[in-house]
């Protein structure tokens, strides 16, 4: 028992994580009906440039605050972030309003390739490190009611916590502020909304610029764990049949589905796993997220789509 | 518009495809020994890709600096295939083309799917520590060299290892090993020894595969947690390495009961995760980080001094470097071997290195001579063994560094000729080749 709740709280927090990043998937399809395939490109690229940065700024400190590095180099890959945000927009979307989504996707699949390249040429190709200070050992609990305790992941803990905080304050944005309303208004309408005085131009930067910051966040927390490398743009692969599962245009799906996955993924893995050979987990999550769309093909929370003839 | 739109999406998309597929071409010239370099200087595996690239391509470089082999300049071209098997092969053949005798893929997968087009093409591979552990068997294998030592050599100098610690090969009865692996051909490639040895000896194997490129391994390390092995055995490369030792942290698995493969023991493997990997050991190729050796001073002299070092000075002599290094210096051995037969000064064939590469003897001596006194044992190849050295070394992470071991293992020579035997005949079969004869060897 002690066993399967530990896997239980390990898939959650995990899940909380493949949330943080399936949220940029949605942030950008709910404001601009982009489904944006680069969110794992820009995880990799905004990492990048925090490790490079705070490596920079701590050099350039003397080594005395890696605090101050880490705030330095914070600011600097936000920067950097919205930077991409606006040659996006400027150079890649702004020509492509209204534009089948099949041709938007296409161009967000460009985006991958040039974000990787150039990020590998700027900031480099070795394995990067960033610390901010997240704790390494594990804690064990209620040794007393299971056999060897549970196992909690301290680092995997904090970033679940900063994960859901950010969740919390995206969701908040969204349903509160005139930005997130207009952001709103614009993935219904593009038309409508420029009609209405939305200047479409500026909320495709900021919500790319949100995305950005997201993927910075992800980029941080995934970077701590696993050093600063290549296969952080694959993070987005594991948050893909989150965003099936959840549906696209849904925040809270987001997170139900983050968690669903992780969960279901570490199950099948520990328990179904053993019996197939193993290494099951990474495609078990689509299986799962597959089966929810035979039921619900708009996904746990998604809009359903009805056209009328 | 439309049209517009879809041509300005394509063009974008193009872009990025081809920037992630564009090669570094250097110089080839006629009269010059070609060596194609296939890299991965890109993606997951960049991190472990590049030292071994730039440790490849600077020996060349020394080479031409101390005057070429008997004047033969050397010339390269790298062709960039991200560790993609079909990229690969793409590499394979646009490079064979331009004068290619001698390939070395850097991936099983890529070893795999080229060794039926080897012998067509009359090129020989070179799989310095990977490969195909059967190709050991040049009867069957005519074209593949995996010198210095196959993955059974690994697996089975681990088990050794790992007995010794338990004082004793007796010792491993009941013992339960894990062995966590790439779940790829590279991975897949220990387990029929493994499973030899587990026979033998009364162990239990567990087999814990991890999905590419490896950053989630959760649910392999709460296994480990609930089984508790006795050991664990990490066969993994790039990013699967380290993130393994940081869920060995986080679970609470000591470092000291894991052991590596080659790949697993390097600088990019462990220096994230710092002294949270203390105590890790791993196998090496014979070599370790060499940074004091004879060949990384003349390197630096006569190559990076002058401004034509391929990556940073401060790489020189660390683990992957030397393994690209010593793999490029094989290779080259094989041609200057080809030249004493062929003659001396001319440009070798494929099948001319092939033979080069299969009456190779580098002794002791001549080693040292070249520089890599106390970093390598001598290699001597044949028609039977085209692996040609079987020693290994064990290394331990202190926290900052890799620390060789002083005590030599050889993989166990009747176990592992037994099975490369069997495994090479079941081959040979397969795609109906007869073994060369003991005469036929000598022609």
């Amino acid at each position: 028992m002690g066993f399967f709740i530990e896997t239980l709280i390990g898939g959650l927090m995990a899940g909380m994580l493949y949330s943080l990043v399936a949220l940029g998937f949605v942030l950008i399809f709910k404001s601009s009906g982009v489904f944006n395939f680069a969110q794992g490109a820009m995880v990799l690229f905004a990492a990048l440039a925090m490790a490079r940065f705070s490596e920079w700024a701590n050099a350039a400190l003397g080594g005395n605050s890696l605090f101050l590095a880490n705030l330095i180099a914070f600011v600097g890959a936000g920067a950097t972030m919205w930077l991409v945000a606006w040659v996006v927009e400027r150079f890649v979307l702004r020509k492509l309003v209204n534009q089948e989504g099949a041709t938007l996707l296409m161009v967000t699949l460009g985006i991958t390739y040039v974000l990787e390249g150039v990020g590998q040429t700027i900031f480099g190709s070795e394995i990067y490190n960033i610390d901010v200070g997240m704790p390494k050992e594990p804690v064990m609990m209620f040794e007393n009611l299971f056999e060897g305790g549970i196992l909690i992941n301290k680092e995997d803990f904090i970033a679940a916590l900063i994960a859901a905080l950010l969740v919390g304050l995206l969701t908040l944005f969204f349903q509160k502020t005139p930005v997130g309303r207009a952001l709103r208004a614009v993935a219904d309408d593009h038309q409508a909304a420029l009609s209405i005085g939305i200047p479409l131009n500026r909320i495709w930067v900021i919500v790319w610029l949100v995305a950005g910051v997201v993927a910075l966040v992800a980029g941080i927390i995934w970077g701590s764990k696993l050093g600063v490398q290549f296969s952080l743009a694959t993070v987005a692969l594991r948050a893909l049949p989150v965003v099936i599962l959840g549906g696209l245009t849904s925040v809270p799906g987001a997170i139900v589905g983050g968690l669903i996955i992780g969960v279901g993924e570490k199950l099948s893995e520990v328990y179904i796993g053993p019996m197939v050979g193993g290494g099951i987990e990474i495609w078990f999550a689509y299986v799962l997220a597959l089966v929810v769309l035979l039921f619900r093909p708009q996904g746990l929370f998604g809009e359903k789509i009805i056209n009328r003839v | 518009m439309k049209f517009r739109a879809l041509a300005l999406a394509a063009a974008v998309s193009a872009v990025g495809l081809t920037s992630a597929t564009v090669s570094t071409a250097a110089f080839a010239q006629a009269k010059e020994q070609f060596f194609p370099v296939l890299v991965y200087r890109t993606g997951a595996y960049a991190a472990n890709g590049n030292p071994w690239a730039n440790g490849y391509v600077d020996y060349l470089k020394l080479v031409n600096a101390r005057g070429g082999v008997n004047g033969v300049k050397l010339s390269f071209e790298e062709c960039e295939f991200g560790y993609a098997t079909d990229r690969g092969v793409e590499c394979y053949e646009r490079l064979k083309g331009k004068g290619a005798t001698v390939f070395q893929p850097l991936s099983t997968g890529v070893t795999f799917a080229l060794t039926d087009k080897a012998p067509v093409d009359k090129i020989p591979l070179v799989t310095a520590g990977y490969g195909r552990s059967e190709s050991q068997d040049g009867s069957v294998f005519n074209w593949n060299f995996p010198l210095l030592g196959t993955y059974w050599v690994g697996a089975d100098v681990a088990i050794q290892h790992i007995a010794k610690q338990a004082g004793g090969l007796d010792k491993l009865k009941g013992k339960k090993i894990a062995l966590v692996y790439h779940d790829s051909p590279f991975g897949k490639e220990p387990i029929p020894l493994l499973q030899e040895r587990a026979k033998l000896h009364g162990f239990e194997l567990m087999l814990l595969p991890v999905a590419h490129p490896g950053v989630e391994q959760k649910a392999t390390w709460l296994q480990i947690r609930q089984a508790r092995p006795d050991n664990v055995l990490l066969w993994g490369w790039g990013v699967m390495n380290s993130t393994a030792l940081k869920e060995a942290q986080a679970t609470g698995f000591a470092r000291e009961k894991m052991l590596g493969i080659w790949w697993a023991g390097a600088e990019p493997d462990v220096k994230d995760v710092g002294a949270g990997a203390k105590g890790y050991a791993a196998l090496t190729l014979q070599h370790s980080a060499e940074p004091n050796s004879k060949v990384v001073k003349d390197m630096l002299e006569m190559v990076h001094a002058k401004g034509q070092g391929t990556g940073p000075k401060d790489e020189v002599g660390s683990v992957l470097y030397m393994r690209g290094l010593i793999s490029s210096m094989v290779a080259v051995e094989g041609v200057r071997k080809a030249q004493e037969r062929y003659g001396k000064g001319k440009v070798m064939t494929g099948e001319q290195v092939r033979w080069g590469l299969e009456n190779m003897n580098l002794d002791q001596k001549t080693l040292d001579g070249m520089g890599f006194a106390g970093v390598m044992r001598p290699v001597q190849t044949s028609c039977l063994d085209h692996m040609g050295s079987s020693w290994v070394r064990i290394q331990t992470w202190d926290g900052t560094k890799w620390v060789p071991g002083t005590d030599w293992y050889q993989a166990d020579e009747k176990l592992l000729r037994g099975m490369v035997l069997n495994a090479s005949r079941k081959y040979a079969e397969e795609k109906k080749i007869t073994p060369r004869t003991p005469e036929q060897c000598k022609q």
